[in-house]
């Protein structure tokens, strides 16, 4: 399989099933690793990043679990092929900026990727469809139990598992949820849950994760400690943070049809009428829209259009996404054209 | 470069902050940024704070400071780490410990790993792990010194064989 085959596939996150499919889009989860003595990305030179890159690269692929994975060295793949990769969740942005030595491994079906020479040698990472962190983290601890057995990682008893960042250190683990919360931003609670959500020293980020900011009703929760707690431990902390926000957003929803059904029901039907009719389109007004229709469907207002279509539109309507489906660089301009014609294709079928 | 707020300072923590896409940069001092901290922290999540966190377990007198201290096997000084933010290797851990305790229980609340270990990873799959990669590694931990390290080694290859003969 190569990077351009990605294009007409579908990953496992986007296909909108999974326990909690209405509310939570993904689950992930990411380890940190380091290999011992070998200095970290952020202060290794060339030969010593390509070093710990070749001896990865080899501890990866005597993993049995993995072989079937793709392999990207990212200065041989241009800007687009990295923000395609980036647009997918396969990698972060930091990943894409400054190649050098770094590579990217990804599995056929789009749960497991690794990120090599990010901030720390490994960031290996396991998404799921749904609220469903204990799969993903099953998944990742047999990855990790196999690559443990063929490269020596950095880790004392008392720290855990040493990474370039202090933040991460511990278990290196990082368990993220990706929620849609469009009623609970309507009716203006969004703020009270979030404060509520940083005081029990959780993270919430936007769509892209790090240094984006929420989109589209596109909430990304995560720890923050990673020191201390077990990892089964970190996951029912956040199990139970997300079980209470899937109940208000269901509370907020349940209200929103109750007290204001026929507006909402105005709005989501707005939304969809611009996405069939538009003849320019940004990716943004693209995902607020959508958000719209996606609630939508989860209400049963909106008939004759899953939430896999609509997962997918999220992605494929994406700037690298179109760009990689016309085989040619688009300008903002021109993207927003495509963009357009690419949604009435999609939603004027139905 | 001076602190933005006091311009007394020179500054040693600096920020970029993206408010409605207008990047705006912020080059503070440790004292200011101390001030600043609460706010910021809401602000900027943990790891931008971090260099300047690192500073603020500082009860001891500026002589004591560890602006000498090196990581005996990648180098990097505490003084790095504390611009950066980013630690060098695994062995840094190790060779600033002192400072890193404190700096590890501010940021985790605990200083106490519980979760999965590398040893344990490898061990949960014994049956395939092969006594002579054991040894091998067993080699390399005598040699570099890792005593410790050597033991446990050691104690599994005499588990796995007690296993064996049985």
């Amino acid at each position: 399989m190569q990077l351009n085959d990605l294009l007409n596939h579908t990953s496992e996150w986007l296909k909108g099933t999974g326990p909690n499919s209405d509310i939570v889009i993904s689950s992930r989860i990411r380890l940190a690793r380091n290999l011992d003595k070998q200095i970290f990305p952020h202060w290794a030179n060339k030969s010593q990043g390509q070093a710990t890159l070749a001896a990865i690269k080899d501890g990866i692929s005597r993993v049995d679990y993995l072989k079937r994975t793709m392999f990207f060295n990212l200065a041989d793949i241009d800007s687009v092929d990295k923000q395609f990769l980036v647009e997918r969740h396969l990698m972060s942005l930091e990943h894409a900026q400054k190649s050098d030595s770094k590579a990217l491994a990804v599995d056929d079906e789009e749960i497991i990727s690794i990120m090599i020479n990010e901030e720390d040698h490994i960031r290996t990472q396991v998404m799921q469809s749904g609220f469903n962190l204990f799969e993903a983290w099953d998944i990742i601890n047999e990855i990790d139990d196999a690559l443990a057995k063929e490269l020596n990682f950095a880790f004392l008893p008392d720290w855990g598992y040493l990474t370039a960042c202090p933040t991460n250190a511990g278990t290196g683990m990082r368990g993220s949820v990706m929620l849609h919360l469009p009623a609970l931003v309507m009716s203006r609670a969004i703020d009270r849950v979030m404060a509520a959500i940083a005081k029990l020293s959780f993270t919430t980020r936007g769509l892209y994760g790090e240094g984006t900011h929420a989109m589209g009703n596109f909430f990304q929760i995560s720890n923050q400690v990673s020191l201390g707690p077990s990892e089964n431990e970190i996951i029912e902390s956040i199990n139970g943070l997300i079980r209470q926000i899937i109940e208000q957003e269901n509370q907020a929803r349940e209200n929103l049809v109750s007290k204001n059904g026929a507006l909402l029901e105005d709005r989501i039907n707005r939304s969809l009428g611009i996405l069939k009719s538009a003849r320019i389109i940004s990716s943004q007004e693209t995902v607020e829209l959508l958000s719209m229709v996606r609630l939508g469907c989860d209400l049963g207002m909106i008939k004759n259009i899953d939430r896999r279509s609509i997962n997918e539109l999220f992605i494929i309507t994406q700037p690298a996404h179109l760009q990689k489906k016309e085989n040619k660089k688009l300008s903002s301009d021109e993207r927003d054209l495509k963009r357009a014609e690419l949604i009435r294709d999609k939603l004027n079928i139905h | 470069m001076l602190c933005n707020i006091c311009g007394k300072n020179q500054a040693t923590v600096h920020l970029t902050e993206i408010i409605d896409e207008q990047m705006n940069e912020l080059h503070l001092c440790e004292e200011c940024a101390r001030q600043k901290s609460v706010a910021m922290e809401q602000q900027f999540g943990l790891s931008d704070l971090l260099a300047g966190m690192a500073d603020f377990d500082k009860p001891e007198k500026e002589s004591e400071t560890p602006a000498g201290l090196k990581c005996p096997n990648c180098g990097l000084s505490y003084a790095d780490f504390k611009k950066i933010g980013r630690l060098g290797c695994g062995t840094c851990y190790n060779a600033f410990s002192k400072y890193l305790g404190p700096l590890l229980k501010r940021i985790h609340g605990s200083t106490q790993h519980t979760g999965k270990s590398p040893l344990k990873a490898a061990r949960g799959l014994k049956d395939s792990i092969d006594t002579q990669e054991l040894r091998l590694r067993l080699q390399k931990a005598i040699e570099a010194e890792a005593f410790e390290e050597a033991a446990r080694l050691r104690d599994q290859i005499k588990e796995i064989e007690n296993k064996k003969e049985k």
